[in-house]
């Protein structure tokens, strides 16, 4: 077991890991954050994604121990302290339906946004192709982005 | 994007909690003192069991207890219609996912860590792994008690095979086979469950009927259903797949409960989901099908055998579907149809979106292209003149005259719209000058509604309007991510005229409202928002008899109006919160309980006639596409739908049925199999089992047609399956258009001849 400290959604926070242990499972189980979601546990879908230091990450695939000393943000933390621009459109335009992938989704969407604030189709397309959708068929996710993109100004 | 959606003003209840991610999904919730609980499988597909060993796994660190077949009190077997799946193996391993035995532990780890101390001692049988072979004499039986591997059998005989095959200038025979495929929902199963101190044993999981659950649950413990309450969180899909095996995994961990006295949580990998979640049946389809030279067609004869796996689960139903659908939305004067759900060894099949009605459409759609080619006729022309329109009667004896038949209506937009003839001109037909093939093809469907001659049909709802008029709303309706709450709310307030804002939805509990079945079927909006719609007249009639004398009028001249009741010359005017208000005071509670029957259907198991389904539901789907005749590869260009759902209640969720159902239905066109070999479920999760990622997608149009249905009480019809029944199809047929290769095979895979691929497609196109 070792103690590790790092930021989480503006926190300073300290827990026991052990080495093993993914950043999900301490996520979920020691810290009470429960946005991330476990779909495949092997990286493949994509509802576990959190930004480390901005970036978006799988969860699933990170050992807890790994964040040491860095700042980690999930969705929790994206909704505060009012609503983004982007989960507003994400209402307004229907862009989940079960949720279940809404976390990861969102998160991803955020990062490229953060990074292009002007994507346009294919680049949300790749930005968005390691999250799974089963509901939506991924377009109600698109117009949302670009939305968001459209109001900005260039 | 041009056509992209920009003025979306998309409204659901749950919409806040979803985008910030405090909505509780089942593995979310967390109870003091909880145990974790794993299920064990077995290495065998079909064995007898001699003995299972559960001594070692005992011993293990965290164990606190390892559940076998001998700790259930109550019934062992189970099954929707036939009691063939036994909650935990006792006497035999009939499939890959059978569960020997569940182990509870202080963590999820410790008990997956005592998973290789459980020892099954077992003695291997043959299985039978094909539903032909399951057919023969001499088969291995799946079920000896059954007595043979035919689960069930329908048939349809409908007019004279003979005389039409004498009346027909044209046969065509062709078999298509569909793969077996996965729900693949984001959430796998996960169920939590406490003993209360009243006794009650409280469920919380991840599953798409409250009440089968309780009834699987209340089975298993032994219990009357009223000591089981299953109370519905947030739910990540279900698709159909969330029925039987996710009131198993609530029935086991509510079981791991009452032995332990602690709650217990039971949540599933991926891996495990995949190896024991029930699919998508795979079908083989024979048809022979005659037509005159005017493209009439004279007769249909088919066979289909449906592998239904280990278990009967609801195959029976499954399968009755396809055989009232036999061919497709079409007249046809001669039927004889022959429907097989077949036991084998393999994973077992179940409910999955669009039930029976996928596999047949595809089948069918490209035959009657397939027809259409052979008598020199376009194939929209070809669907014309076959289709069924007002007042037709369906291959069951079914005339459609109690609603808008919309076929036509459907077919001429979805053709317009995507400027089918042009584009068709444009195909390819294996020829081109680089790699790329063009084509694009169209397929479209009628569905029979809500359960049909399937079983009872019926669904409830209670409003109950508190004393400062805000207003607690509740049916019999799950909501599995599709919307259902919202549209409850919005019926509610349309028929109550008031504000959405009063209206709260209340978390269901099986405790409260009666049994309104399965939210299947594409019933949710049609059963349930039925029920709201005449329980909100039945309020309103209440009220309207207890404020009429403070509006000097009649009750049944009172107007609800914007939150306002009148008199019919609106002299005198009442608010909302002032009449119940008065109501309360005047001793009278503003509540109502309202049930919606459905109307009276019929079936002749003998003949296969009947009055099927009480209404039907029309749809075209197009979509454009390129084949690489290098790579293999189909791109799909766009995709578009039109459906008549009678009315829609809420337009931007209903479009995101419509997206979500043709992307579904692409998947099963050009991808998704879930491979079983030597009867185990060859895919482990998502990585080998690939549903369509976003860059798989292209842009996508929803065309909503409302014809407003008579016998619904809130005119809608419904949405979820219809469609995800027929993009495949269309895909084929584009597939076809591009290559001038038909691909009878589900999911369609491109294989070019490596050698002289002009000569080839050349050849085929004529």
């Amino acid at each position: 077991m070792a103690k590790i400290k790092f930021i989480l959604n503006n926190e300073m926070r300290t827990v026991d890991v052990e080495p093993n242990e993914t950043l999900l499972d301490v996520l979920r189980d020691k810290m009470g954050v429960k946005s991330p979601k476990c779909g495949c546990d092997r990286g493949d879908c994509g509802a576990c994604a959190v930004m480390i230091d901005g970036k978006s990450v799988r969860s699933c695939l990170v050992f807890a121990i790994e964040v040491n000393g860095q700042e980690v943000t999930t969705l929790e933390g994206i909704s505060q302290p009012k609503l983004t621009k982007l989960q507003e459109a994400f209402i307004q335009f229907n862009s989940f339906q079960c949720g279940y992938c809404a976390p990861g989704v969102i998160i991803s969407a955020t990062e490229l946004l953060n990074n292009n604030p002007h994507p346009d189709l294919e680049e949300i397309k790749e930005a968005l192709s390691g999250n799974l959708c089963r509901c939506t068929g991924y377009q109600p996710i698109f117009e949302a982005i670009m939305d968001v993109s459209r109001k900005r100004k260039k | 994007m041009k056509t992209m959606n920009s003025k979306s003003t998309a409204w659901r209840n749950d919409a806040y909690a979803k985008v910030t991610g405090i909505a509780k999904y089942t593995d979310d919730l967390k109870m003091l003192n909880c145990l974790h609980a794993v299920p064990v499988y077995s290495d065998y597909v079909s064995a007898k069991i001699i003995s299972i060993e559960t001594d070692k796994a005992m011993k293990q660190p965290g164990v606190v207890k390892v559940v076998t077949y001998k700790d259930v009190p109550g019934n062992l077997q189970f099954g929707q219609i036939i009691k063939d799946y036994s909650i935990f193996a006792h006497d035999r391993i009939r499939t890959c996912g059978d569960v020997i035995a569940v182990i509870v532990a202080i963590s999820r780890q410790q008990a997956i860590d005592a998973i290789p101390f459980v020892k099954l001692v077992a003695e291997e049988l043959p299985a039978v792994l094909d539903a032909e072979e399951a057919l023969k004499e001499g088969s291995p039986l799946v079920h000896e008690s059954h007595g043979s591997n035919i689960a069930n059998y329908h048939c349809v005989r409908t007019g004279d095979i003979a005389k039409g095959e004498k009346e027909a200038d044209i046969i065509i025979e062709q078999e298509f086979t569909t793969s077996r495929i996965e729900h693949a929902y984001m959430e796998p199963e996960s169920a939590l469950c406490w003993q209360r101190p009243d006794g009650v044993m409280e469920v919380f999981g991840s599953m798409q009927h409250p009440f089968s659950t309780r009834r699987f649950v209340a089975s298993t413990l032994g219990k009357p259903l009223s000591d089981v309450e299953v109370k519905t969180v947030p739910m990540g899909g279900g698709f159909g797949g969330k029925d039987d095996t996710a009131a198993i995994v609530c029935a086991r961990t509510a079981l791991c409960s009452m032995m332990t006295k602690r709650p217990v949580k039971m949540t599933y990998s991926r891996e495990w989901s995949m190896r024991e979640s029930y699919k998508r049946h795979p079908y083989k389809i024979q048809y022979r099908m005659g037509l005159k030279n005017d493209g009439k067609i004279t007769f249909v004869k088919v066979r289909m055998v449906a592998d239904g796996g280990a278990y009967c689960s609801v195959t029976p139903w499954v399968t009755w579907r396809s055989t009232v659908q036999c061919c497709g939305p079409y007249e046809v004067p001669n039927v004889h149809c022959d429907v097989y759900g077949v036991y084998t060894n393999n994973i077992y099949c179940g409910a999955m979106r669009g039930f029976g009605s996928p596999q047949v459409n595809f089948a069918i759609e490209q035959l009657i292209e397939m027809a259409a080619e052979k008598l020199g006729l376009d194939e929209i022309e070809m669907r014309r003149r076959n289709m069924v329109h007002q007042g037709s009667i369906t291959v069951t004896g079914q005339k459609l005259d109690m609603h808008t038949v919309s076929l036509e209506q459907v077919l001429d937009i979805v053709v317009k719209e995507s400027d089918y003839l042009n584009k068709k001109q444009k195909c390819s037909f294996g020829k081109s000058e680089n790699d790329q093939l063009y084509g694009i093809g169209l397929a479209i469907s009628y569905r029979g509604m809500s359960l049909g001659a399937e079983g009872t049909d019926f669904n409830s709802a209670i409003i109950n309007v508190q004393p400062d008029g805000s207003i607690l709303l509740e049916t019999g309706v799950h909501e599995n991510g599709q919307g259902s709450e919202s549209a409850m709310i919005l019926l509610c307030a349309e028929h109550l005229s008031v504000s959405k804002d009063r209206i709260r939805y209340r978390q269901p509990s099986t405790s409260n409202i009666p049994d309104g079945g399965t939210t299947v079927a594409s019933r949710g909006t049609l059963l349930g928002g039925g029920a709201v719609v005449n329980a909100a007249k039945q309020l309103r009639e209440h009220i309207a008899r207890v404020i009429a004398p403070d509006l000097k009028c009649k009750a049944e001249d009172v107007i609800f109006e914007n939150e306002i009741l009148y008199d019919k010359d609106k002299k005198h005017k009442i608010s909302f919160n002032e009449a119940i208000r008065l109501m309360y005071s005047r001793q009278e509670y503003p509540y109502s309980f309202g049930v919606f029957q459905a109307p009276q259907v019929s079936w002749d198991e003998h003949t296969g006639q009947g009055n099927a389904y009480f209404t039907w539901v029309y749809a075209c789907q197009a979509v454009e596409l390129k084949v690489n005749a290098k790579t293999e590869q189909i791109t799909l260009l766009n995709m578009i739908a039109a459906h008549d759902v009678g009315k829609a209640v809420n337009p931007e969720l209903l479009k995101g049925q419509f997206y979500g159902g043709m992307a579904m239905g692409a998947g099963y066109g050009i991808l998704e199999k879930c491979d079983v070999k030597n009867g185990k479920v060859v895919p482990t999760n998502l990585h080998q089992y690939r549903i369509l990622r976003s860059t798989d997608l292209p842009e996508m149009t929803a065309i909503i047609v409302e014809n407003y249905d008579p016998v619904s009480p809130s005119g809608a019809k419904g949405i979820g399956e219809p469609t995800n029944e027929i993009m495949a199809p269309a895909i084929a047929n584009a597939v076809y258009h591009a290559t001038g290769k038909r691909y009878p095979d589900q999911p369609v895979k491109i294989i070019v001849e490596r050698r002289d691929t002009e000569a080839q497609s050349h050849g085929e196109k004529k």
